[in-house]
């Protein structure tokens, strides 16, 4: 399908680039790379909106053109009807007609509030570029990760919610000019009375490597090592539905259709089965690998690399192995 | 206490997914329909607001007729009327405004919608509903009490949760700790058998454009087939992940 220069779109194309504790997430560095190629598909630039980020100069690395940079006391706690108001109000500064956010738990919020305000279509969880831009066709994930929908966005404003992991993080050096931006701040009718939120740990939504456990680990005494591989990749850690349902992990911890959606680089399952109901909800991880005692297990045939093994003898020497490994890096 | 319970007819979670029509349509032959996972949740969530605060529970599903055996096991659960607004579910968007048109008609205080529905994965109707009615927002919800007109809300953030209090009405976006998996209710004879009397009413559908449109769907790619490494031999399994995949 050819790429058509729209005159519609010479508007800039509008990111929202999350940020926590004034840093962009790796997710805000993503959503700006994929930006960058839509706004190179539509003959335009990028601006991105940013809320209390004192230096923002780190986006220009990402093909941002502009930043409309927002300070304001107001916004420190996140609200996704106020949030969402300041974008849209960035939209019509901009007179942007495409809009791109995350999938993260807040962006994922927010956009279908943004959408509404904007009377804009919205296609979430998108896995590529724009295949055509007019008419606007981008290709998303359906029936949990076992099939992919190509959906056309009819709206003359329209919102693109990235998969995370999807596009990756492109570098595009350009120097982005910040402009102070001052919207009007609607207050929010919800108030958020308390956060309780590990911060020492890597979220199984921004993970690059994921380790997951399943009921073959027997127990949740059993977890030790499963954590310790988690930390020694730098992974967050998962497991399997019925690992939650026991109470032996968190249910934040849990993966697949009815769980968390995991697109991962690396997905390590451990004493998983590989139903098809946890393979659909981890299948848009990119590489798989499976240790697991049944060489007939469903999950040595959705895998890339699988060991045939006793987790309770595998892990820790795979964990040994990567120490050694990492300390020669 | 009003409550709308918002019902997706889904297929059941082991489906073998495949497309007609030069891969334009989902093929439902063959296809067993459930009520979608997240708002079975929020169903059973609803029935305890109903037994133990004296909640009335209406059902909707924006479908076609094929979809009111979905809706009258969610009477059976325990529900104590269904709607059915008949038209196809096209897009997320006009599935929202003919909610929001249920919703404003009947007066609801609290509406329980999945966080998403397993078919589409949208995750964007409860979200568009709220905004188009003006209440409150809640999404991936997995705990909630309602005081007189105010909620308390636990929302699933990256990384945690965190305590929300908002008023009524209001919407929400709920899984899996709304109620836990063995709270989850199975239809009995008695209610089966109720079920049968309670009305499920039909009613047409207003005017709304549709914003998006699902033009062709694809399979995944066959995978290759799985390496296998000894366990003998995991320094091989690291060698593979660092320089054949590079993700180590
Ligand atoms: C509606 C519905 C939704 C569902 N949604 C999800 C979902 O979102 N996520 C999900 O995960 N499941 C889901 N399930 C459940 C799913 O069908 C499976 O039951 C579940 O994934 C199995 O979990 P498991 O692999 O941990 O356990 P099991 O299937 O019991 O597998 C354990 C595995 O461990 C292996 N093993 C045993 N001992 C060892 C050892 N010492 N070393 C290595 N391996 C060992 C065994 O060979 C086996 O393959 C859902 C089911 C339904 C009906």
């Amino acid at each position: 399908m050819g790429i058509t220069k729209n005159k519609e779109y010479i508007m800039s194309v509008l990111v929202y680039t999350e940020s926590e504790q004034g840093h962009y997430k790796k997710a805000a560095l993503e959503v700006a790379s994929y930006a960058k190629a839509v706004a190179d598909q539509l003959g335009t630039t990028v601006t991105a909106v940013s809320i209390n980020v004192a230096n923002t100069s780190t986006l220009g690395n990402y093909g941002v053109d502009k930043v409309l940079n927002i300070s304001n006391t107001q916004l420190e706690k996140f609200s996704a009807s106020t949030y969402a108001n300041v974008i849209k109000q960035a939209a019509e500064n901009e007179s942007a007609k495409v809009i791109i956010v995350s999938s993260s738990a807040d962006s994922k919020y927010l956009a279908p509030l943004l959408a509404v305000e904007l009377n804009a279509g919205y296609a979430s969880n998108v896995v590529a570029v724009p295949s055509n831009t007019s008419p606007f066709t981008v290709k998303r994930p359906a029936f949990t990760n076992k099939a992919f929908e190509n959906i056309q966005i009819n709206t003359e404003v329209k919102i693109i919610g990235v998969s995370n992991n999807a596009y990756g993080l492109v570098e595009n050096s350009s120097s982005a000019s910040a402009e102070d931006f001052a919207p009007t701040i609607l207050e929010s009718s919800i108030n958020v009375e308390s956060v309780d939120k590990a911060t020492d740990k890597v979220t199984i939504a921004d993970a690059e490597i994921v380790v997951s456990g399943g009921r073959g680990l027997k127990g949740p005494e059993n977890w030790g090592m499963i954590e310790e591989l988690a930390e020694v990749l730098g992974a967050a850690t998962a497991c399997s539905k019925p690992v939650s349902d026991l109470g032996w992990r968190p249910h934040a911890e849990h993966v697949g259709q009815t769980g968390k959606p995991v697109a991962s680089n690396l997905y390590i399952a451990i004493g998983i089965s590989g139903a098809i109901q946890h393979l659909a909800g981890i299948n848009a991880s990119k590489v798989k690998v499976v240790i697991n005692t049944d060489p007939e297990a469903p999950f040595f045939k959705a895998a890339d690399y699988g060991v045939v093994g006793d987790a309770f003898q595998v892990v820790p020497e795979l964990i040994e192995k990567l120490k050694a490994f990492k300390s020669q890096q | 206490m009003k409550i709308l319970v918002c019902i997706s007819h889904v297929p059941d979670t082991t489906s073998k997914i495949n497309f007609t029509e030069d891969h334009t349509k989902f093929d439902t032959n063959g296809v067993q329909f459930v009520i979608n996972p997240y708002d079975e949740f929020g169903l059973t969530r609803a029935m305890w607001f109903k037994e133990k605060q004296g909640a009335s529970v209406d059902v909707v599903n924006v479908g076609g007729p094929e979809t009111e055996p979905t809706l009258r096991k969610a009477l059976a659960i325990g529900a104590d009327a269904a709607i059915r607004v008949n038209t196809v579910a096209t897009d997320a968007f006009s599935v929202a405004k003919q909610l929001a048109n249920v919703v404003n008609n009947g007066g609801y205080d609290l509406v329980i919608a999945g966080r998403e529905s397993i078919d589409y994965n949208g995750g964007m109707v409860p979200g568009m509903l709220a905004g188009l009615t003006n209440a409150n927002f809640v999404n991936s919800c997995i705990g909630l009490e309602i005081d007189g007109t105010k909620a308390t809300a636990v929302r699933e953030i990256d990384g945690g949760k965190e305590t929300i209090s908002a008023s009524l009405p209001l919407v929400i976006g709920g899984q899996k700790g709304l109620v836990e998996e063995s709270d989850l209710r199975i239809p009995n004879m008695r209610g089966i058998m109720m079920a049968r009397k309670k009305p499920l009413t039909v009613v047409e559908p207003i005017e709304a454009s549709v914003e998006t449109q699902s033009v062709s769907f694809e399979k995944p790619e066959p995978k290759g087939s799985v390496t296998l490494v000894s366990p003998d031999n995991l320094d091989e399994l690291i060698n593979l992940l660092h320089n054949e995949a590079k993700v180590i």
